[in-house]
């Protein structure tokens, strides 16, 4: 298969809609990374509770 | 094989576990396999220049979206219909990543319509519904989280769910209704004539979307699992410290 | 109260009626709620002209999508009461767990919100729209489509008022849940009026606005007796 661009600037220029079209695609990089970071976070929260109240019921 | 057997959260959480990576993988796999038909190798679009490239990502997120809401609510006729705990963690655990895909497409959208039609945002029927999906969303989320009662909220947002579910033709018809009714914008994203390569990368790009939400959902659905049953014994065995 | 409850909701339309009376008897023992629905949707109503210059035209031209903004947001007001007194006393867990049929009484319970709701917006729509300088058609259509389109507000904001109760956020959170299924009554609501004002037949917007009540007074009342049941359990 053969690529479509010629040059590295071409493809990044994208005929002149570079911006909109990698606004779309930060965008999305961004979304993902965002959720996966809350993701990651959501289970250290989940992990660390569950940490708590052992050591609560270790104390009693 | 006993269905039910995977139905108890304590089971689900290591199967969970053990097909995530999986998931994601796959998605790496299908999104660079995707980007790379889509961004490097498919030719231009004869009419509307190389700012067609958004629909690699737009219509997997508009596609998603719906999918999502739908076995959102799927998951949640379950919840009330057996009662089950796990289909309306499920449920939670999907109703993010829909809401990003919702919003993914609506941006995507604005910045795919403004070369196309010259304004970012258009009342086109199929943005429009698609802003009325993400406030469904909004709703679910937003309802899960109101009770004290993780419980109540589970069966409460399950109930929206299959609402919202029902509703969403209705919604969709009556903006595509209005639509017409004041010729707005008539612009189709469709081109006249796909080319092959555009169409196969767009079907690798939608896979990825789909193993993408898989693989979040059950990471988020094992955080969910680990909340609630935060007392129980297999919890204190399953992430000893 | 309650010994009257198990006498008269034995049957369906017993139920119905049983659950209207009793709404519109508190209503009118206690009527500012209704007076209070009527002007707010009059305020709203008066604060666009306000907001965006007198122009017969213009106004002519929004008047009809003004009005239904505003008769959504009226109906909107006294939903998060809908079932809170009930749910509060206790009567609602005994309506659910009671052998009597509870689709009439949440179908009652609709009933109940639109009489003291809607009714006074689809009376009161025809001189609101005189202020926009809408033609006499207009109003009427104007006000048939309220007439058709306010039940249907009554019936699915009761099934989110149903969904909330007990919930943390109150009225924002009733207002994400219920405005974006309002859209559809909306759009063929304010359409309807709009259409006639332009000159097109005004059928189509109303039947199928009579075509969703239709659909919803079989179908919501059960999704408003499940989430009460959710609710009470």
């Amino acid at each position: 298969m053969n690529l479509w661009w010629k040059s590295a600037a071409d493809f990044w220029a994208m005929g002149g809609a570079g911006y909109f079209v990698w606004m779309s695609y930060g965008a999305l990089l961004l979304a993902v990374v965002i959720e996966l970071i809350g993701l990651a976070l959501r289970r250290r929260r989940a992990l660390a509770a569950i940490e708590e109240e052992r050591e609560l019921e270790a104390e009693n | 094989m006993n269905w039910f057997y995977y139905a108890s959260p304590a089971t689900f959480y290591g199967l969970a576990g053990r097909l995530a990576p999986y998931f994601f993988l796959l998605a790496a796999v299908l999104t660079g396999w995707g980007l790379y038909l889509g961004m490097l190798v498919a030719p231009t679009d004869a009419q509307q220049g190389e700012v067609y490239r958004v629909i690699y990502i737009h219509v997997p997120a508009a596609w998603m979206s719906m999918f999502l809401y739908f076995i959102m609510a799927c998951y949640g006729a379950l919840t009330l219909i057996f009662n089950t705990r796990l289909s309306g963690m499920m449920a939670r655990a999907i109703a993010p990543t829909g809401a990003m895909f919702t919003f993914i497409a609506l941006w995507t959208g604005a910045f795919w319509g403004k070369p196309t039609w010259g304004a970012y945002w258009v009342w086109d029927a199929r943005l429009t519904s698609e802003l009325v999906l993400l406030f469904l969303y909004f709703g679910f989320i937003a309802l899960a989280n109101a009770f004290e009662d993780p419980r109540r909220g589970d069966r409460a947002a399950a109930l929206l769910a299959v609402i919202g579910v029902v509703n969403l033709p209705i919604i969709y018809f009556s903006v595509k209704w209005w639509n017409t009714l004041h010729q707005g914008a008539s612009v189709s994203f469709k081109g006249t004539s796909m080319h092959v390569t555009m169409f196969t990368a767009m079907l690798v790009m939608s896979a990825a979307a789909w193993m993408y939400a898989i693989a979040v959902t059950l990471v988020r659905v094992r955080s969910i699992i680990l909340e609630r049953e935060r007392r129980a014994q297999w919890v204190r065995e399953a992430v000893k410290a | 109260m309650n010994g009257n409850a198990t006498a008269a909701s034995g049957s369906f339309a017993g139920a119905i009626a049983w659950s209207v009376s009793r709404d519109l008897r508190l209503a009118l023992r206690h009527p500012d709620e209704t007076l209070l629905t009527v002007a707010f949707f009059a305020l709203v109503a008066s604060l666009f002209p306000l907001a965006i210059g007198p122009e017969p035209q213009l106004l002519a031209r929004i008047g009809p999508g003004i009005i239904w903004v505003a008769a959504l947001l009226a109906a909107f007001l006294a939903l998060p009461s809908l079932f809170a007194g009930d749910y509060a006393d206790g009567t609602l867990e005994q309506m659910v767990l009671s052998p009597h049929p509870s689709f009439g009484w949440a179908l009652g319970k609709a009933l109940g919100h639109w009489l003291v709701t809607g009714l006074p917006l689809v009376i009161l729509s025809p001189l609101i729209g005189l202020q926009f300088g809408l033609p006499p058609d207009a109003l009427l259509v104007q006000a048939l489509s309220l007439a058709l389109g306010t039940p249907l507000l009554s019936l699915l904001g009761g099934a989110c008022a149903a969904l909330s109760l007990g919930a943390r956020g109150g009225g924002t959170l009733l207002a994400v849940l219920a405005l974006p299924l309002f859209v559809p009554v909306l759009i063929f609501g304010s359409g309807a009026t709009e259409a006639q004002a332009t000159g097109i037949p005004p059928e189509a917007h109303l039947s199928l606005l009579a075509a969703g009540l239709l659909l919803a007074l079989v179908a919501v009342p059960f999704a408003i007796v499940a989430a009460l049941k959710i609710a009470v359990d």
